[in-house]
């Protein structure tokens, strides 16, 4: 059924389809509308039968989940930022014991500074977790893929973890296509664990592993992850004929079949990528692009099929990888391993900064003339930058450079005496 | 005798020869108008000024909400750190520059949800600070969700249902966890508060401040001015403060707060342990602190 609604809440209701059994969460932003509405729906009787524990902190949020997954519960929560960094020891756990929760992560800047708004460094930072990463570039596709990783983590039983962008999707009122559940019945099974805490078959989950085994045990979650790209084209082929649309997937190419320059991302700035494209080919540019839907496993073959042909690859990505410079800029360049193409990493939108279609064709053109740096900063305010860099030379004691480029900026009113 | 008339000049004019506005900064606090918030940021200027503690003398670490915008709003050191971690990082400031005043402030979520770890160490340790946690039962940054000392059946519009977990009782747990100095005050009493912060602060040792406050914008039903205020009592004139008993007793009474300090004692330092430590093995403790 079309209708107009928050992403969070088309993002509730196709868990709720998924009839998970246990949720539980802490407030965060931009994630908290997801729970909030699924525990409306748990307690108004709407969502049966199904617990909603409102827990103390999300490393509780997640320890919660392991356990009610070990106990055979279909579970799900959702976080963000902070708090998805606060629970990563439990997050490791839910992997390394291979239990299937479905986790949203409406992404969001991660700090020191503090910054609410959204970019990729939360999810990203959890690219070896061992969770399945799978990246929505609108609401439709948060909502479908919500639906497939209960599917497919539990077949693989590996957790899954759907990222979208906070405010931008999660916030954002758009049209949705909300399926049945009719369909949702037809194309998810009910919850076979393959593991669980039975008194009638007793296992103890959690068995401490020394160097005989433990290389193997990680070597199967690493070979369980690469069952992951073989099984979700089939799921997505699966969804398109009971919901009636393309959802999901490895990774698709735009316009990219005769393109010189290909542009690469995940997540909603696809749109943006998208539709300044279109002006640059109707101006006869060469000019495509590559989403990538599946960050974990990351799909090496596929990406390097639709980028061979390329002359040169732009990784415009909403993450840094401080040090080095790009996350998926550096995943791409391995599948593109001893091909003679150029790949510029290209760091854009941190802390929410806007990534304008203005900005994009400036950037695109420059690109396509080679004339960008191999790592480079969208839209970088570089007059701040050396500001402060004077100053530390100047100076020994320059206290915090977030605060000090506040006041540069006139943002902070408080002035030390 | 007739109450005499307050003229607005003459108040004025009080405040600015006072020294308190010192402590403020330039930063409009970012509280709903009416939070009960206010009275404390106007708080604990007075009582560092009446202590005559420098604001450069003073570091005032906050963790995450509405509470722990705290620092900005205050012309002391500020230390805006994560969820939860107030109390680690206000024993590192303290332990690193034993000179220093170290106010910790937070909420009740951030205090006793995500941090309560924290709580129960910094007590038994008797670091040398003050933990004004400001409760108003809420969360009110991320929009009005129930925290550890919601009432049981409190309804919110983010949380429309009946709170179903009991309430913590954060003053009979900091009691049985060790802290020196335990005392609870009420937003809607701001001179009553000024003192009991001032108490607290030139406590020696691990101090407690409980302050009762309502949240105006998510909290119409529970926590009110009306209500509080009806609620709240001072201290049986009897009690005596340095009988844990009848502080636990107190404490116990949830239905009815009583305002004031529950109790007071006073036992070494963390740092006066870390320097026994050293002295101890034959050492000496030097001038490894550095004076502000």
């Amino acid at each position: 059924m079309l209708k107009q609604t928050e992403g969070s809440r088309a993002v509730a209701e196709a868990v709720a389809l998924c009839r998970p059994e246990v949720i539980c969460a802490y407030p965060i932003s931009p994630q908290t509308h997801i729970v909030e509405a699924l525990g409306e729906m748990v307690k108004d009787g709407s969502l049966a039968p199904c617990e909603f524990i409102n827990v103390e902190s999300e490393f509780a949020a997640m320890s919660v989940a392991i356990g009610s997954s070990c106990a055979g519960a279909r579970t799900y929560t959702a976080t963000a930022s902070q708090g998805l960094l606060y629970m990563v020891e439990a997050v490791y756990n839910a992997s390394g014991l291979g239990l299937p929760i479905v986790m949203t992560v409406a992404n969001r800047a991660i700090g020191a500074p503090i910054n609410i708004w959204n970019d990729h460094s939360d999810a990203l930072s959890q690219r070896d977790s061992g969770w399945l990463q799978l990246f929505a570039e609108t609401n439709q596709e948060a909502l479908d893929l919500h639906i497939q990783a209960f599917r497919l983590g539990e077949e693989l039983s590996l957790p899954v973890m759907v990222c979208m962008d906070g405010f931008i999707l999660t916030h954002a009122y758009e049209r949705v296509d909300m399926p049945t559940q009719a369909q949702v019945d037809a194309y998810l099974p009910p919850f076979e664990p393959r593991q669980v805490l039975d008194p009638a078959e007793p296992v103890s989950i959690g068995a401490m592993v020394g160097p005989e085994a433990f290389m193997e045990v990680r070597y199967l979650a690493h070979a369980k992850q690469m069952e992951a790209l073989k099984l979700i084209p089939g799921y997505a082929n699966e969804f398109r004929e009971i919901f009636g649309r393309d959802s999901g997937g490895l990774c698709h190419t735009y316009r990219a079949d005769d393109a010189e320059t290909i542009v690469v991302a995940m997540g909603s700035v696809l749109g943006t990528i998208k539709d300044t494209v279109d002006q640059m080919r109707d101006a006869g540019h060469k000019i495509g692009v590559l989403g990538i839907t599946l960050f974990r496993p990351f799909p090496i073959q596929q990406v390097r099929d639709a980028l061979h042909n390329a002359k040169r690859v732009v990784v415009l990505e909403k993450s840094l990888a401080v040090g080095l410079g790009g996350i998926l800029a550096t995943n791409v360049r391995m599948a593109l391993s001893a091909l003679p193409i150029d790949v510029y990493t290209v760091v854009a939108g941190l802390g929410g900064r806007p990534i304008t279609r203005r900005s994009l064709h400036a950037l695109f053109r420059k690109a396509e003339q080679d004339e960008i740096d191999a790592v480079s900063f969208l839209d970088l305010n570089r007059d701040a930058v050396d500001k402060q860099l004077a100053r530390e030379r100047a100076h020994r004691r320059t206290g915090p450079a977030a605060e000090a480029m506040l006041r540069d900026l006139g943002v902070v009113a408080a002035k030390l005496a | 005798m007739t109450p005499q008339p307050i003229y607005l000049e003459e108040k004025l004019k009080e405040v600015q020869e006072s020294g308190r506005l010192a402590y403020r900064s330039k930063s409009m606090p970012t509280w709903c108008p009416g939070c009960g918030y206010f009275s404390i940021v106007d708080g604990l200027p007075g009582a560092l000024n009446d202590l005559g503690i420098a604001p450069k003398d003073a570091v005032v670490v906050s963790g995450i909400g509405c509470s722990s915008r705290f620092p900005f709003f205050v012309n002391t050191y500020g230390f805006h750190t994560l969820h939860g971690r107030v109390l680690p990082v206000a024993t590192g400031i303290k332990t690193a520059n034993d000179a220093l005043t170290v106010i910790a402030v937070g909420g009740d979520g951030d205090g006793f949800a995500i941090g309560g770890g924290h709580v129960p160490h910094a007590a038994r340790r008797n670091v040398d600070l003050t933990y004004l946690l400001f409760d108003n039962g809420i969360y009110g940054l991320t929009k009005g969700q129930t925290s550890p000392t919601s009432s049981v059946g409190f309804k919110t519009p983010t949380s429309p249902y009946e709170n179903p977990d009991q309430p913590l009782n954060p003053l009979l747990m900091v009691l049985t966890y060790g802290a020196t100095w335990v005392g609870q005050a009420y937003a809607g009493r701001p001179q009553q508060l000024e003192t009991m912060i001032k108490q607290a602060i030139a406590h020696r040792g691990f101090s407690y401040l409980h302050i009762l406050s309502p949240c105006v914008t998510f909290d119409k039903t529970d926590r009110t001015y009306v209500r509080l205020g009806d609620l709240v009592r001072d201290l049986p004139a009897n009690h005596d403060k340095g009988d844990l008993g009848a502080a636990l007793h107190l404490a116990m009474d949830t239905a009815t707060p009583a305002l004031g300090v529950f109790y007071e004692t006073q036992r070494p330092t963390l740092a006066d342990a870390l320097d026994g430590l050293v002295e101890k093995a034959g050492g000496s403790v030097g001038q490894k602190r550095r004076t502000a």
